[in-house]
């Protein structure tokens, strides 16, 4: 928004804006006219975010708005200023979901890459706006002000009609005038000022809100004398709504976060199960352990190999001794195998058993009956103790002739850890949670880095195996790999040597002090 | 950003209907254009409504104790604004000379609107003066209005040579022919030949009509209020020489 700029919204008492002019006049100060500011405009907009609101939680508004055959991305901040705009060319569409980088080049792009990242941007909302334009004019017939009368009709994503808004745009250098009219508007009977903006008011007339993510189980509220039976069905609810909403973006390959996302909450359900299913009614987890591993299993192939197609390209312009360009035939095997997984992971997703799973999970989460004890906060107390009590075992019998296995084993106790502090998050103090968090993350990023270059340069060679095989692979090819290989094996060797240190710190004292003062909010 | 500027020593030649309608077309192209108002008798603020004042006068904006972002006002036209004359501006030579360096003093005055405008307009007063040295010193391209007479092309010499002396920076000269009169016989001779054998006299001919004149009465540049007649045709091909003659990129479709 310009300096000065001023935002209404005409409720049905101040009827129409040709009204409003007309109530303006009237009670307009003789030095002050209005004008038309030429025919009414019909404008085709449509608002684009990514699933998870990275635009939205930024403070940022990308707007695709088409003017008889001109279609421009306008990027505006949470001032309503403009960041960026792109204009496509005459009649050139863009069709949606696309990644920031698939737009074309310029200072949208540049602005929206680093903010959506990995995350397509896909339509949130559509409306079609008839635009009026009415000139503030002083007593020389010069304008200073502009007020625009926007008529939304919404279309997407429901159909709903919205009070007219009015945007009051000074001329530049006459910004104490245009606050007289500004003050005359507001005046009026049935006109309020507009607090929100064109986004969360297109949603609150379709009945949403914008930054809403399904199934964020570490954001539901717990309190600590909940029973622990009650709490786990919310959090698995929650989680099983994270899968659920999910389930379309990865049905219709959107991005690669939408699997990422959805295997999150598959691996938060089978540790909740594994690790507090003791807590739900007898036989509950025993009885779905099995079918969240099968679809935590559905879904590996296909997002292993979206982790290095991902990783490609810094793969590729890492390599020394060979040319990126040998490395394409290793690219294509890995676009057809994801081809190949992907569709074995679509049937999955389509089959009568995954819907058989979601329907009887969700009867049965809601079927809980829980007894008054455990508390939630005791259950929380209990399981993170002991995780962090294991996570110290183990790390501490991990010696520098350990096999890898042993430090793949301690990352998955780190990982439950974590899974139960950020799940049981809610019941802790916000400051020790975080601190927490951080200390068990340095942790495992130096345990995952070791796991996940040991387990590239597996795939990688089993990839070259297959390439062989099918002939697709010229020595060149596999050279190049094999110089991938090594990087990663100088890459885990480096994890591997840093591992000591990093344990050796989230074993020290202050770390468990920070535990224990975990447990102990929770019990508060 | 790209400083062209309305000169001529002479006075009613063209240089204020010139400046405002090569802003207006600047801007309807899309660049962002600011056109400073430096005659004192503030011809082309009258034209686009906005009152001759500046606070403080000129002095203020020349001795820096205001910035020209703030007295700039906004025109009914998108993307082009003014900065207002002054009536003060008929001393601005005197304030000019107590300034370090008064030929260089308004291109460093414009300099922090780098980032904001893609094209400035000067609109000067017809001398030669200080403040005209300080706008020729400025400019990367002068537009100077001709009465196609043979004296007038004496006077453009006289500006290339004088132009031609600075150290440094020399703006660009172009210069057209200005109410023009097709039924005499030197207007047609003078507009047919001189333009083939000079490379700073532009092909565009601004014709001498009352709708030039009707200006003051519309309060707006011809090339917005009458833009099918002959007289917007030719600022229009006026416009498109000057923007290729001061490099500026071509407009988008």
């Amino acid at each position: 928004m310009g300096p000065g700029q001023r935002e209404f919204v005409l409720t049905d008492a101040a009827g129409a804006g040709s009204e409003v002019l007309q109530a303006l006049t009237a009670a307009r100060d003789e030095s002050l006219g209005w004008a038309n500011g030429g025919a009414v405009r019909s404008r085709r907009r449509l608002w684009l975010d990514t699933f998870d609101w990275r635009l939205y939680r930024a403070g940022l508004t990308l707007e695709q708005v088409t003017t008889g055959s001109h279609t421009e991305l306008v990027l505006t901040g949470r001032d309503g200023a403009v960041v960026a705009t792109e204009r496509l060319p005459a009649g050139g569409k863009l069709s949606w979901p696309r990644l920031a980088a698939g737009l074309p080049a310029g200072p949208l792009q540049a602005a929206l890459e680093p903010v959506t990242g990995l995350r397509a941007l896909a339509p949130v909302a559509r409306a079609v706006s008839k635009l009026a334009e009415l000139h503030a004019l002083n007593d020389d017939a010069k304008t200073i002000a502009r007020l625009a009368v926007d008529r939304v009709s919404v279309t997407y994503p429901a159909r709903a009609a919205m009070p007219a808004r009015l945007t009051l745009v000074p001329v530049r250098g006459y910004q104490a005038q245009a606050e007289k009219v500004g003050r005359a508007i507001g005046d009026l009977p049935g006109v309020l000022g507009g607090r929100d903006s064109i986004l969360e008011a297109v949603l609150a007339a379709a009945g949403g809100r914008p930054g809403e993510v399904p199934g964020k189980a570490s954001g539901i509220q717990l309190s600590p004398g909940m029973p622990a039976a009650r709490a786990l069905s919310q959090l698995l609810s929650a989680l099983l709504d994270a899968m659920e909403a999910n389930v379309p973006g990865t049905l219709k390959d959107i991005d690669t976060e939408f699997l990422h996302d959805l295997r999150v909450a598959v691996r938060w359900t089978r540790s909740a199960l594994k690790l507090c299913g003791n807590a739900l009614p007898r036989g509950l987890a025993s009885q779905y352990a099995p079918e969240f591993r099968w679809l935590g299993d559905l879904t590996t192939p296909t997002r292993d190999l979206d982790v290095f197609l991902l990783g490609y390209p810094a793969m590729a312009a890492s390599l020394v001794g060979a040319d990126a360009d040998e490395l394409i035939p290793f690219r294509d095997h890995l676009t057809r195998s994801r081809a190949a997984a992907y569709r074995r992971l679509v049937t999955g997703l389509r089959s009568a058993r995954f819907a058989r799973l979601r329907t009887n999970w969700r009867a049965a989460l809601a079927d809980v009956r829980a007894p008054r004890r455990p508390s939630v906060a005791q259950l929380a107390d209990a399981k993170i103790i002991a995780a962090h009590r294991k996570v110290l075992m183990m790390g501490g019998r991990i010696t520098p002739a350990s096999p890898p296995e042993s430090l793949h084993e301690l990352r998955k106790r780190c990982k439950e850890l974590r899974y139960l502090v950020e799940m049981f998050g809610t019941l802790h103090d916000p400051a020790q949670r975080w601190q927490a968090v951080r200390e068990l993350k340095t942790l495992q990023d130096c345990l995952g880095e070791f796991q996940d270059t040991e387990v590239q340069r597996m795939e990688i060679r089993a990839f070259a195996a297959q390439m062989m095989e099918q002939r697709t692979a010229p020595a060149e090819t596999l050279l190049a790999m094999g110089e991938i290989a090594a990087r990663l094996a100088v890459t885990q060797a480096t994890a591997r040597a840093q591992f000591d240190g990093r344990f050796a710190d989230f074993a020290g004292p202050a770390s468990r002090r920070r535990i224990a003062a975990l447990a102990r909010t929770a019990a508060a | 950003m790209k400083i062209i500027a309305t000169y001529n020593i002479k006075g009613g030649v063209g240089k204020t209907a010139t400046a405002v309608n090569i802003g207006y077309l600047a801007a309807r192209d899309g660049y962002r254009v600011l056109l400073w108002d430096l005659d004192p008798q503030g011809a082309a603020s009258f034209l686009f409504r906005i009152k001759p004042r500046v606070k403080g006068g000129g002095k203020a904006l020349i001795r820096g104790r205001r910035t020209l972002d703030d007295a700039i006002k906004g025109t009914d036209f998108d993307g082009l604004d003014l900065l207002p004359a002054d009536f003060t501006y008929r001393n601005l030579d005197l304030v000019l000379d107590s300034a370090k360096q008064p030929a260089k003093r308004l291109a460093s005055l414009l300099a922090p609107l780098r980032s904001e405008y893609d094209v400035v307009v000067l609109d000067c007063p017809p001398s030669i003066s200080l403040l005209s040295e300080s706008v020729l010193h400025a400019a990367d391209l002068l537009l100077v209005p001709l009465i196609p007479t043979t004296l007038s092309v004496r006077t453009l010499d006289q500006l290339t040579e004088f132009v031609g002396g600075f150290n440094g920076h020399q703006p660009d000269i172009l210069a057209f022919f200005s109410m023009l009169d097709r039924r005499k016989k030197l207007h047609a001779e003078i507009v047919r030949d001189l333009p083939a054998q000079r490379r700073d006299v532009a092909t565009a001919a601004i014709p001498a009509l009352s709708l030039i004149e009707q200006m003051s009465v519309q309060r707006a540049p011809v090339a917005a209020f009458a833009p099918r007649t002959a007289a917007a045709r030719q600022y229009r091909e006026l416009w498109r020489e000057a923007r290729e003659r001061a490099c500026l990129p071509a407009p988008q479709a």
